[in-house]
C-alpha cells in the first residue's frame, strides 16, 4: 500500500510539473509554429504574407507529395511563412481547416483536391480579405468572387511527351522481337472516368501512337483517387491481359510496384518512382506547382490581383518531365522528348490534332464541352477549331472527355 | 536430482470489488502515466520539448473559439453514434455496423435533398429528410437484428458486412448524382438554394447538432435506466435464459433494440449530411461507427460517462492534427501518441480487475 501511495505521489508531482509548464505555454507553442518560417524576410512586404496549404493526404500520396515539395520550396525561396494541414477530407473539414488557417493569420489559403472546391468557395465568401486558391477546380470563372481562384496546367502536353517515351519503348521491344507490332498494347490505370483522367490518358496514348502507329490501349478505372491495392490489382490485370507497358493516373505506388514485380515498363505520373522501380521506371510527367505558388505569393506581396483561372504550360515551367531512366527507356528517348517539346512550344504540333484521332471512324469538326460547370451537365462551348481540340484554353481544368478509337475501357 | 521450487517474481491475483474512488484513481494514474510515456516517446523520436507538444495538443481543441466549436461538433457526432450502439451493447448484441447505419441515414437525407429540390418547399423536404433518414438507419440496423432473433445469425459479422453493402450503395449513388460528370463526387448539394439544409441556430453552425445530441443523450439515459424496455435490455444482456424464464420475449427485444440503435445512427447521418457537410461521400462517417464502440466500452455503457470518453478521444484526435501541423510531423506520429494513451487507458482496466503480488523473499539461490 505504501508503494502505491508513493507511486501516486510521484504521479501527482509529475502532474504538477506539467501544470506549471503549462503556464509558459504560449511561448513554447510559438516556437515550433515558426519552424516553417524562412529566415528573415528580404523585403518588408514579404513578411506580411503567410500561406496556408490544405492537402487531401500527406506525403505518402504521390499527388500530395508533389504539391507539398513545391510549396515548401516556393515559400522558402520567397521567404514567406507557411502552414500545412494534411489529411483534410473533401467535406466540411476543408472549410474548418481553411477558416482555422485564416484565424492563424494566413492571407493566402491553397487547397489541392478537386472535392475541396465547394468548401473553399464557402470560406472565400466568408473571408473576402483572404485569397483562396484551388488547384484542379472548375468554378472560379463562373463564381465571380474577387478572392477565389482556380489553377491548373496544360498537363496533357506533358502526358503527350511521356507518351512519346512509351511509344519508343514499344518500338524497341518490337525490334528486339519480344512481340509483334500488332501486339503493342498499352495498359492504363485510371482513377475516375472524369475529364481530367480521360484527357490525360488520351494525350498519353496519342503521344505513344505518334511514334508507334500500331499501338492500342486498354483502360481500367479504380473509382478512387488513392487506393494502393486496387491500383496494383488493376495494373496486374492489364499485364495479364497482354499489355506490354503500363501507365497510370492514380496517386499511390500501386501500379508502379506491380510493374516492377512483373518486369513490365511503366511510365509514371506526379513524380519519379525510380527509387522503388529501378528496372521498369521510364519517365514521369508532373505538374510543377512552384511557378504558380511564386506567382500567387508575389501577387499578394505586390497587392495585385491573382488570375481567376491560371493555366501553367511547358513555357512557365509548370509542365515538366522527370529525368529519363536510361536503364529502362529506349535509346534516344531524351532527344526525342526534347524535339517534340520544342514543336509543342513553337505551336507547330497540337496534342489533340483532329487528324490524329477519330471517334467511330470519323474525324470530329466540332465538339461541345461542359466548360461552365453549373451542375447541369449541359455542354455549351465548342472547343474544336483550326483542326485541333483546344484543351485547357477556355478554363484551366481539362474538359477533354471524348472516347476515341483505339482505346478500350475494359470495365465497360 | 535436486528439486527446486520456482517462486515467480510476481503473480497475478483477481481483485474483489474495489471502491469506485480507487478504480478512478487507477484510471487517472494511467492517463498521467500515458502522458509521461508520450513525452518520452516524443523527445526520443523527434527531439521536441514534450511540454510544448502537450500545449499544442491542448490548443488543438481550445486554441480559438472556432477550434472549440469544431471540437464540440466532433464530440457530438461521435457521442451520438456511441449512444446509438449502446442499447445493443447492453443487450450483448455487438452492433459494429454503426458506420453503415449512419451512411444509410445520410444517403436517405441526400436523396430527399436531390430528388425533391424542384418539387417541394424547404420545410417539406426537411421533414421528409428527418423521417426517411431515421427510417433508413432503423431498417439497416433492424435487418441483422431480425436475422439474429429468427435464426441466431452472428451479429458481429452481419453488422460488419452491412457496412460494406452501405458503403457500396453510397458509392453507387455518388456516381448517379455526380457533378461534374465522371468525377464520382456529388459536391455540395443545393449550394445556391440551400434547400434541405438544416437551420443554423444562434448563428453557430454546429449548435443544432450539439443540442440534438444532448436530447439524444437524455433520451438514451432515461430509456436505459428508467423504462421497462431498458430493464428488459439489461435482463437479456445478463442472461437470455433468465429473460425467457421471466417471460420477456427475447426476439422482440432484440429486433426492437436494433431498430432503435439503427434509428439513432440514421439521425447521426441526417445531421452529418443535412447540417454539417451538405454532401454525401463514402467516408462521411469517418470511422466513427467503429470509434463509437470504444467510446461505449470505455464508459462501461454508461451514457453520461460517454460524454467524457468521446470528449477524450476527439480531444486527442484534434490535438494530434494540431501536432502534425505545428511541428511538421506526419499525422502518423499523432496516431502513435493516441495509441500510447489508449494502450494505458485500456491497460488500466487490467489493474482494476487484478492485483499483482511481487515475490516477498529476497533470498538468493546458491
Amino acid at each position: 500500500m505504501k508503494k502505491i501511495t508513493a507511486l501516486l505521489l510521484a504521479l501527482v508531482m509529475v502532474c504538477a510539473l506539467a501544470a506549471c509548464g503549462g503556464n509558459s505555454a504560449p511561448a513554447a507553442s510559438e516556437a515550433p509554429a515558426a519552424e516553417g518560417e524562412a529566415p528573415a524576410a528580404e523585403t518588408p512586404a514579404a513578411a506580411e504574407v503567410k500561406v496556408g496549404f490544405i492537402l487531401l493526404h500527406d506525403e505518402n500520396s504521390t499527388y500530395d507529395k508533389n504539391f507539398l515539395e513545391a510549396a515548401v520550396a516556393s515559400c522558402e525561396k520567397l521567404g514567406v511563412e507557411y502552414v500545412v494541414k494534411s489529411n483534410i477530407p473533401e467535406g466540411q473539414e476543408c472549410y474548418d481547416a481553411a477558416a482555422e488557417l485564416v484565424d492563424a493569420g494566413c492571407n493566402i489559403v491553397f487547397a489541392d483536391s478537386f472535392g475541396h472546391e465547394s468548401y473553399m468557395i464557402q470560406a472565400a465568401k466568408e473571408f473576402p480579405e483572404v485569397q483562396f486558391c484551388h488547384a484542379t477546380g472548375t468554378k472560379a470563372h463562373t463564381e465571380n468572387l474577387a478572392n477565389y481562384h482556380n489553377a491548373f496546367a496544360s498537363i496533357y502536353e506533358g502526358r503527350f511527351l511521356a507518351g512519346v517515351a512509351a511509344g519508343m519503348k514499344l518500338n524497341e521491344m518490337i525490334e528486339a522481337g519480344e512481340f509483334t507490332a500488332d501486339e503493342a498494347k498499352i495498359g492504363y490505370v485510371g482513377a475516375y472516368p472524369y475529364a481530367e483522367v480521360k484527357s490525360g490518358y488520351t494525350s498519353f496514348f496519342l503521344g505513344a501512337r505518334s511514334v508507334c502507329p500500331t499501338a492500342t490501349m486498354e483502360v481500367t478505372f479504380t473509382n478512387s483517387w488513392y487506393d494502393e491495392a486496387l491500383e496494383k490489382e488493376g495494373a496486374t490485370r492489364l499485364i495479364n491481359n497482354g499489355c506490354k507497358l503500363i501507365s497510370q493516373h492514380a496517386d499511390s505506388m500501386g501500379a508502379p510496384t506491380a510493374c516492377e514485380d512483373a518486369g513490365v515498363p511503366d511510365v509514371s505520373y506526379n513524380g519519379s518512382t525510380l527509387a522503388a522501380c529501378p528496372n521498369t521506371f521510364i519517365v514521369s510527367s508532373r505538374i510543377d506547382w512552384s511557378p504558380y505558388y511564386e506567382y500567387m505569393i508575389t501577387c499578394v506581396q505586390n497587392g495585385e490581383a491573382i488570375d481567376t483561372d491560371w493555366c501553367g504550360t511547358i513555357e512557365t515551367g509548370s509542365v515538366v518531365l522527370t529525368e529519363v531512366n536510361t536503364a529502362a527507356a529506349a535509346e534516344g528517348t531524351q532527344e526525342a522528348i526534347d524535339q517534340v517539346k520544342a514543336q509543342l512550344v513553337a505551336g507547330e504540333l497540337h496534342v489533340f490534332d483532329t487528324a490524329t484521332w477519330t471517334v467511330n471512324g470519323e474525324t470530329l469538326t466540332e465538339y461541345l464541352a461542359d466548360v461552365d460547370d453549373m451542375g447541369d451537365y449541359q455542354p455549351e462551348t465548342n472547343v474544336i477549331a483550326d483542326g485541333y481540340f483546344h484543351e485547357s484554353e477556355f478554363r484551366s481544368a481539362p474538359y477533354f472527355d471524348i472516347d476515341i478509337d483505339g482505346i478500350t475501357n475494359i470495365d465497360a | 536430482m535436486r528439486e527446486t521450487v520456482h517462486n515467480p517474481l510476481f503473480h497475478v491475483v483477481r481483485r474483489g470489488v474495489i471502491p469506485a474512488w480507487r478504480a478512478w484513481l487507477i484510471r487517472g494514474g494511467a492517463i498521467l502515466l500515458s502522458l509521461v510515456a508520450c513525452g518520452l516517446v516524443t523527445t526520443a523520436v523527434t527531439g521536441e520539448n514534450p511540454l510544448a507538444v502537450y500545449v499544442t495538443v491542448f490548443n488543438g481543441s481550445f486554441g480559438t473559439s472556432r477550434k472549440f466549436w469544431t471540437l464540440l461538433q466532433n464530440v457530438a457526432m461521435l457521442l451520438c453514434i456511441a449512444l446509438a450502439v449502446t442499447p445493443a451493447f447492453k443487450m450483448r448484441f455487438w452492433n459494429i455496423g454503426g458506420e453503415g447505419q449512419v451512411l444509410m441515414g445520410g444517403l436517405a437525407a441526400a436523396a430527399c435533398m436531390i430528388c425533391f429540390r424542384n418539387s417541394l418547399p424547404n420545410g417539406a423536404i426537411i421533414a421528409l429528410m428527418v423521417v426517411s433518414s431515421i427510417l433508413a438507419g432503423a431498417v439497416w440496423g433492424g435487418i441483422p437484428g431480425f436475422f439474429k432473433a429468427k435464426w441466431n445469425t452472428n451479429e458481429t459479422l452481419f453488422t460488419l458486412m452491412m457496412n460494406y453493402v452501405a458503403t457500396q450503395l453510397v458509392a453507387y449513388f455518388c456516381v448517379v448524382w455526380e457533378s461534374p460528370k465522371g468525377s464520382g463526387q456529388i459536391g455540395v448539394i443545393n449550394q445556391s438554394t440551400e434547400l434541405g439544409w438544416l437551420p443554423v441556430i444562434g448563428g453557430q453552425r454546429y449548435l443544432l447538432n450539439v443540442l440534438v445530441v444532448l436530447a439524444v443523450l437524455a433520451f438514451v439515459y432515461i430509456y436505459l435506466n428508467y423504462t421497462k424496455h431498458g430493464y428488459e435490455i439489461s435482463v437479456v444482456g445478463e442472461s437470455e435464459r433468465t429473460a425467457r424464464y421471466v417471460g420477456i420475449k427475447v426476439e422482440k427485444v432484440i429486433i426492437r433494440t436494433m431498430l432503435l440503435s439503427g434509428a439513432i445512427c440514421g439521425l447521426a447521418g441526417l445531421l452529418l449530411v443535412g447540417s454539417t457537410n451538405h454532401t454525401l461521400t463514402t467516408t462521411i462517417a469517418a470511422g466513427r461507427g467503429f470509434t463509437a464502440v470504444m467510446v461505449s466500452w470505455l464508459a462501461k455503457f454508461n451514457p453520461i460517462w460517454m460524454v467524457a470518453t468521446s470528449f477524450l478521444l476527439v480531444f486527442l484526435e484534434r490535438g494530434a492534427g494540431e501536432i502534425s501541423t505545428n511541428f511538421g510531423l506526419n499525422q502518423s506520429f499523432s496516431d502513435i501518441l493516441t495509441g500510447v494513451i489508449l494502450f494505458f487507458i485500456i491497460g488500466s482496466e487490467f489493474f482494476i480487475n487484478y492485483r499483482i503480488c511481487f515475490r516477498r523473499s529476497t533470498e538468493r539461490e546458491g
